[in-house]
């Protein structure tokens, strides 16, 4: 099985047929272009030879990242207000990626942090990178390689809720976790 | 109400070009009283050129235009000026003109100013343009009639760039300082920000989140080139032209936290700048180049720094309130404008940074990037009014006031380009 998630993940999950998760961030998801990360390789055909797509064959395995039931579909983190202290809740989140990142050496992550739209937009751009870098920093701590994680800001620009209000603002100040092909 | 009109007035005259309106909401206490004549021959010309010149005049907030009845014959530059009677109607200044077709399709536009208080002519100007100039020659005679009234450059032929957010798209337009003869010089499914003018006013450079992270572009305007000038592992923002235009100001986060940098136009030469363990972010340039502006949390709270353009340590300059971001100096270098929070409201404060007097400008609770007029005399800003983005506008002493609005769309994001040479 192990071997599985390590071909799923470098082939940069596309193989996963599965919708993607409640937590991954729509940035990720609404411009992707067909072709983008597919991992869908083409092989030479022989003049006259025909070749075979067989789609009736055991479904794949679902990925530990987006299996509901596991800790690893959980993709978010959030914040109080100008602050990017991660909580103590998050640990287990934190720890499991961490742990995924260390088997699957050839994996990749990208941290995208978010703000609330309250105040400068370039300030937030910094706060949001301030919390991406956060997580990133733990997930280092525990064993990630520089190479796997890059940490990046969406400041206030890509709200998950639109809203006035705090509950609107506490959902957008976020660290969100994508994998490669996720974004 | 007459400003409300006349501005509603211009846009129906300038029709489905203008997309941006500028209403006045608040005027200077003592506005110089205009009579503009409508410009003999000017029905030849497919809008009236004197209402233009009106309309910008009056959208200054420093002068008022005065109804001038049908004369016949229509007065001209050239005409005999009888200083009594048109101070009889009340009229401190008065500009007579005429518009002429030449042989050659074009237009010729003459035109003079008077002090009829002092009973003096003030000079005048003649122009030649195209059918297509006129907008821009009605802008150029506001800004003559400006300058020799107030002392200072007018603005009215300048630009100014802000993006607007339709639906899922967002785009960097550039306009006329009225707001007429909106382009989109970027149309992308990503955010874009900060938009900032090169001094020589050909090149935007903003950030774009086309590549789902901000990366610093400029783009030539009227190649619509655009160039990667910061793109490294983490995020790259806030970028701030040297007055000189040699090099600009970014925040990056390429070495962990977000740091100021320098780096040539073409991305070459990149240095780093500020060095602390927070966020420093939101670099501006003084007007000499000397200095640069900055937002920072070192001292715990976001506030406004400044530093030797050249690297060096670096000092407070914003110590009122708990949220001080986005500085901007004014052309002269004297006046510090940025956004406070006060009370949980962001609103435009103004330090002035001999006498260290702060006044916050306006009235309103969510404004966001504010930016001088190239004259100092306006500050254009980006605000919230009923849940939509709008751009407003407010003089740099709190008097004057406008709003800006477009027909759909939340705008945001504005920059006041340079006067053009």
């Amino acid at each position: 099985m192990h071997a599985i998630w390590i071909a799923l993940v470098s082939a940069g999950l596309a193989a996963c047929s599965s919708a993607p998760s409640q937590e991954q961030s729509p940035a990720g998801v609404e411009e992707r272009k067909p072709g983008d990360a597919s991992g869908a390789q083409t092989q030479p055909v022989k003049p006259g030879a025909i070749a075979r797509v067989d789609l009736t064959g055991k479904p794949q395995a679902k990925s530990p990242l987006t299996d509901p039931g596991n800790i690893l579909s959980r993709r978010s983190i959030f914040y109080d207000y100008d602050n990017y202290e991660v909580k103590d809740h998050y640990r287990d989140l934190v720890e499991a990626h961490a742990r995924y990142l260390r088997d699957n050496p050839r994996s990749k992550m990208l941290i995208q942090g978010n703000t609330d739209e309250r105040g400068s937009r370039e300030y937030n751009v910094s706060l949001g990178q301030r919390r991406s870098e956060g997580v990133k920093r733990m997930l280092l701590l525990l064993g990630a390689k520089e190479e796997q994680v890059e940490s990046v800001s969406l400041g206030e620009e890509k709200p998950r809720a639109e809203g006035q209000n705090e509950q609107a603002w506490s959902q957008n100040r976020r660290s969100d976790i994508l994998y490669q092909g996720e974004y | 109400m007459k400003k409300l009109l006349a501005a509603i007035l211009l846009c129906f005259a300038t029709g489905a070009a203008a997309q941006l309106s500028i209403e006045i909401t608040g005027a200077g206490s003592q506005r110089i009283p205009i009579a503009i004549a409508p410009f003999a021959g000017e029905g030849a010309l497919a809008q009236s050129l004197t209402a233009i010149v009106r309309a910008d005049l009056e959208r200054s907030g420093l002068f008022r235009g005065l109804e001038v009845p049908v004369l016949n014959p229509a007065p001209t530059e050239a005409s005999n000026v009888n200083y009594a009677e048109w101070r009889a109607r009340l009229a401190d200044a008065l500009v007579l003109g005429s518009v002429a077709a030449r042989p050659d399709g074009r237009f010729e536009v003459r035109f003079k100013l008077f002090d009829t208080v002092k009973a003096a002519d003030l000079s005048g100007v003649a122009y030649t343009l195209s059918r297509d100039q006129m907008r821009a020659t009605a802008h150029r005679i506001a800004d003559f009639i400006y300058e020799k009234l107030t002392g200072e450059k007018g603005v009215f032929s300048t630009r100014i760039a802000y993006v607007v957010k339709r639906g899922p798209k967002y785009e960097l337009q550039i306009a006329d300082a009225d707001g007429a003869g909106e382009q989109a010089l970027l149309v992308s499914f990503e955010p874009i920000i900060s938009p900032a003018w090169s001094p020589d006013g050909k090149k935007l450079a903003y950030v774009s989140f086309q590549q789902k992270k901000p990366i610093v572009y400029i783009q030539d305007i009227e190649l619509g080139k655009q160039n990667v000038v910061a793109n490294f592992k983490g995020s790259n923002s806030a970028p701030a032209w040297a007055p000189d235009g040699s090099r600009l100001a970014v925040s990056l986060s390429r070495e962990g936290g977000s740091q100021i940098f320098l780096v040539n136009p073409d991305g070459s030469n990149l240095r780093r700048l500020s060095q602390s363990a927070g966020i420093d972010t939101e670099p501006v340039f003084s007007p000499d180049g000397n200095h640069l502006y900055f937002t920072s949390d070192r001292g715990g709270s976001p506030q406004i720094y400044r530093m030797p353009a050249g690297g060096g340590e670096a000092q407070r300059v914003t110590f009122e309130g708990g949220y001080n971001v986005s500085p901007r100096l004014s052309p002269d270098g004297k006046l510090l404008a940025y956004i406070a929070r006060n009370g949980g409201k962001f609103q435009v404060a103004v330090l002035d940074l001999a006498t260290r007097q702060m006044q916050i400008l306006t009235d309103s609770d969510k404004d966001e990037s504010p930016s001088f007029a190239p004259n100092g005399r306006m500050i254009l800003l980006a605000t919230v009014n009923s849940g939509r983005g709008v751009l407003a506008a407010v003089s740099a002493d709190g008097r004057i006031k406008q709003r800006l609005t477009l027909s759909a769309g939340d705008v945001r994001e504005p920059a006041w380009g340079p006067f053009i040479k």
